[in-house]
């Protein structure tokens, strides 16, 4: 991105989460490290600090989600912060209401953040351009383009299990063409500093120029798998199968799916990561995602501390403090 | 009313002058260039020194909304932007509501310019009732009424039997046949050329081939039946070279491209603008690049607007969900003269890009200062700075990713047959 970045303040600091895309590494450590100290709260028997008091937070989700609003409302409450949920799509918009009205709407009841989920690429980015100074904005995922806190989340898991980045080989298998998740996690992979990304998939769901995300793209999963650190699986959605992408679950899975003989081509203390929810017996095998080096619960228990950081960084920004002290 | 129009640099291609002289204007048409004719005393005199004087401009491509979403613009609100552009002559394409598929739409267009007399509308008629792809419309009568040609505009013509048909009936009464190529099933649910920036930005891509796959089987269909055809739009250099081929095999085709993907690349998309949102998309710096060297070389020989005004809130909503176009009456001059600023073609052959060649591909008499033609006249200061914005803009929409740019080249007077229908606020005399 060559123009000002929208996600931070003037001083640099964290004012919306969009994308990954364009942060430095220093940021997304500081995160992780933050979220590092947040998991000893989601232990405790008060699982609550102050942070972020009297702050109002609107889960906005265009589309369904079970895993990430939950965990997004979690977080939000262990930070002390007053929760809403709105279900859009059975909401204002399906009266014709449009977005931004929706978001000038919630903005006059006084709410400091949205979290949105929304089907389009982009809707984050457009709701942050015209979102009040005081507001900030998280997305939750947006169409194909992004879910960043997804990534964070997974960068946390890998970094609990593997330490330092820059050794690691990983590999994201699926449908990287449709995946928010894909990318970012590609973005955050090289921002890190990992030694390789590999992306393997079927022609049909590869993007048209993966290379320029700095990725190897293999088609075929044995290759793809051999000496990885970490194998990220990615869902398959059911109607790839109906838009021509695939043939059938059945070639998709002799291909594609993760059983634990392919998976015998990776290091021995591969990790299996997959964002959820997974289709056993599509694109992974009962046997490896409920296996000894599946770390698939842990990426949904990380979830709520690595959004607890998220959260508290992006209230520090200057339109959120001073929001915050005079009543308007 | 006589008018001179007094020392400007005289630009008119279709009859290869280039020279700094005087023009004569006289009840409604050119009198001649050079020598003062005999007993002409003019009624008025604009000072051209310092700027060019050419024919008023002829855009292929300008949607003026009316009749059926006059939301979005009116004829009256676009020809008086139109006017101010230096333009005289606008081709709507037939995507109105009702469809121009009968005479009496095709009429009713060219009437309401008339009333308001600031330019002229030359309709392109439907090629196909309702624009549905399947019956061939009344093109015999749609000619009677002015259409300059047909076109399924972007609407699909899915069968190739039709298609086959439709060039064979139009060319019976020597009609062009307008093709806006485009694949639909290709296209999906694009919003964005299919490459690096939509990967990134994870948008829905169109490819290339969706282009490139309705230009062979349209070539191919002209080539069987030897009907005359015209590309609308072309956005790719692969397209251009395809077209460039049949060109030079001999078949009767033309091609044009608009002015904005002759400067912006899909990289423009980059920061989600939906001002950049637009059919075709906006590609890649070597389709630029192609299209500009396509130009050069005559492939593609003539620019257009691809004029698309639209209210405020179709543009604000996330990318994917905006309406494509921009409003381009206003750009379409100056974005061709930083044409030449950057080294892709002269001046005089900007200038036949904008009137002559696109005249002789609608066929109509227009585009030239030939003495004895009605004097359509766009008189223009070649090294004028201005800024687009808010205030300056006359067309009801004011969606374009060029807002804030400083523009060169600004029409100072356009005539419409004889009769000055802009002249620039403080411009001097």
């Amino acid at each position: 991105m060559n123009k000002h970045n929208i996600q931070l303040d003037h001083k640099g600091r964290l004012r919306h989460f969009l994308t990954i895309e364009g942060l430095k590494r220093e940021l997304l450590t500081d995160i992780l490290d933050t979220a590092e100290s947040f998991t000893s709260v989601t232990e405790r028997t008060v699982k609550k600090v102050p942070l972020l008091r009297g702050k109002t937070i609107v889960n906005l989700f265009f589309e369904a989600s079970t895993r990430t609003r939950t965990t997004f409302e979690l977080a939000a409450k262990r930070l002390s912060a007053d929760v809403l949920n709105i279900n859009a799509s059975i909401s204002a918009t399906t009266k014709g209401e449009t977005l931004l009205d929706t978001l000038h709407n919630l903005e006059a009841m006084h709410c400091d953040m949205f979290v949105i989920r929304h089907p389009n690429s982009g809707a984050a980015h457009f709701i942050a351009q015209h979102a009040a100074p005081h507001v900030s904005i998280i997305n939750a995922g947006d169409g194909s383009h992004a879910h960043p806190t997804q990534a964070m989340l997974d960068m946390f898991t890998i970094r609990r299990h593997k330490g330092a980045f820059h050794k690691l080989c990983v590999a994201i298998v699926g449908d990287v063409l449709h995946s928010r998740v894909a990318r970012s996690q590609i973005h955050a992979l090289s921002t890190l500093g990992v030694r390789e990304i590999r992306v393997i998939a079927p022609r049909t769901l590869v993007p048209a120029a993966a290379e320029t995300l700095g990725v190897h793209v293999y088609h075929d999963l044995r290759e793809g798998l051999r000496d990885v650190d970490v194998v990220i699986m990615l869902r398959l959605q059911y109607e790839r199968m109906r838009g021509a992408s695939l043939p059938s679950e059945h070639e998709y899975y002799q291909l594609f799916g993760l059983t634990e003989d392919k998976l015998a081509l990776a290091r021995p203390d591969a990790i299996i990561m997959h964002p959820g929810p997974i289709n056993r017996g599509v694109e992974i095998d009962s046997a490896v995602a409920d296996g000894p080096r599946s770390v698939i619960l842990q990426q949904v228990a990380h979830g709520t501390a690595v959004r607890m950081a998220i959260m508290s960084r992006a209230m520090q920004h200057e339109g959120a403090a001073s929001a915050g002290e005079a009543p308007s | 009313m006589k008018i001179r129009i007094s020392g400007g640099r005289v630009i008119d291609p279709a009859n290869g002058v280039d020279a700094r002289q005087d023009l004569f204007i006289a009840d409604g048409r050119i009198v001649q260039c050079g020598e003062t004719p005999d007993g002409f005393t003019p009624d008025e005199i604009i000072d051209a020194r310092e700027r060019v004087v050419c024919p008023g401009l002829v855009d292929l491509r300008a949607h003026c909304r009316e009749p059926g979403q006059e939301s979005k613009a009116t004829i009256a609100s676009e020809t008086r932007a139109a006017a101010g552009a230096g333009i005289t002559t606008l081709c709507n394409p037939p995507d109105t509501d009702p469809v121009v598929d009968s005479a009496a739409v095709a009429a009713l267009l060219q009437r309401r310019a008339e009333r308001g007399g600031m330019a002229r509308i030359v309709p392109m008629g439907a090629l196909t009732l309702g624009l549905a792809g399947a019956q061939l419309s009344e093109m015999s009568a749609l000619k009677e009424a002015g259409c300059a040609g047909v076109s399924n505009d972007i609407y699909p013509v899915e069968n190739n039997l039709v298609m086959r048909r439709a060039l064979e009936y139009a060319a019976t009464f020597d009609l062009t046949v307008f093709i806006r190529p485009q694949d639909h099933h290709l296209v999906n649910k694009g919003c964005a050329h299919e490459g690096a920036v939509s990967t990134r930005l994870g948008l829905p891509g169109i490819p290339t081939a969706a282009e490139t796959v309705a230009v062979a089987s349209h070539l191919a269909l002209i080539e069987q039946t030897g009907a005359r055809a015209h590309f609308n739009l072309i956005s790719s250099e692969r397209a251009a070279q395809m077209i460039a081929r049949a060109q030079h095999d001999g078949l009767p085709v033309t091609a044009d491209a608009c002015a904005h993907q002759l400067h912006l690349t899909d990289k423009d998309v980059l920061d989600f603008d939906s001002q950049c949102h637009v059919s075709p998309p906006l590609r890649s710096q070597r389709d630029r690049d192609g299209l500009r060297r396509w130009l050069n070389h005559g492939a593609i020989t003539a620019i257009c607007s691809d004029h698309q005004p639209h209210e405020r809130d179709a543009k604000l909503a996330p990318f994917s969900a905006t309406a494509t176009g921009i409003s381009a009456l206003e750009t379409l001059l100056p974005l061709s003269l930083k044409l030449v600023d950057e080294g892709v073609l002269s001046l005089s052959a900007v200038i036949a890009c904008l009137t002559s060649r696109p005249a002789r591909i609608l066929g109509i008499e227009a585009g030239t200062l030939t003495p004895g033609t009605q004097a359509d006249v766009c008189v223009f200061d070649p090294g004028a700075w201005w800024t687009l914005d808010h205030q300056s803009m006359r067309s009801q929409g004011h969606n374009t990713p060029f807002l804030g740019w400083e523009m060169k080249g600004r029409v100072t007077h356009t005539l419409l047959k004889g009769r000055i229908v802009h002249r620039l606020a403080g411009g001097e005399d």
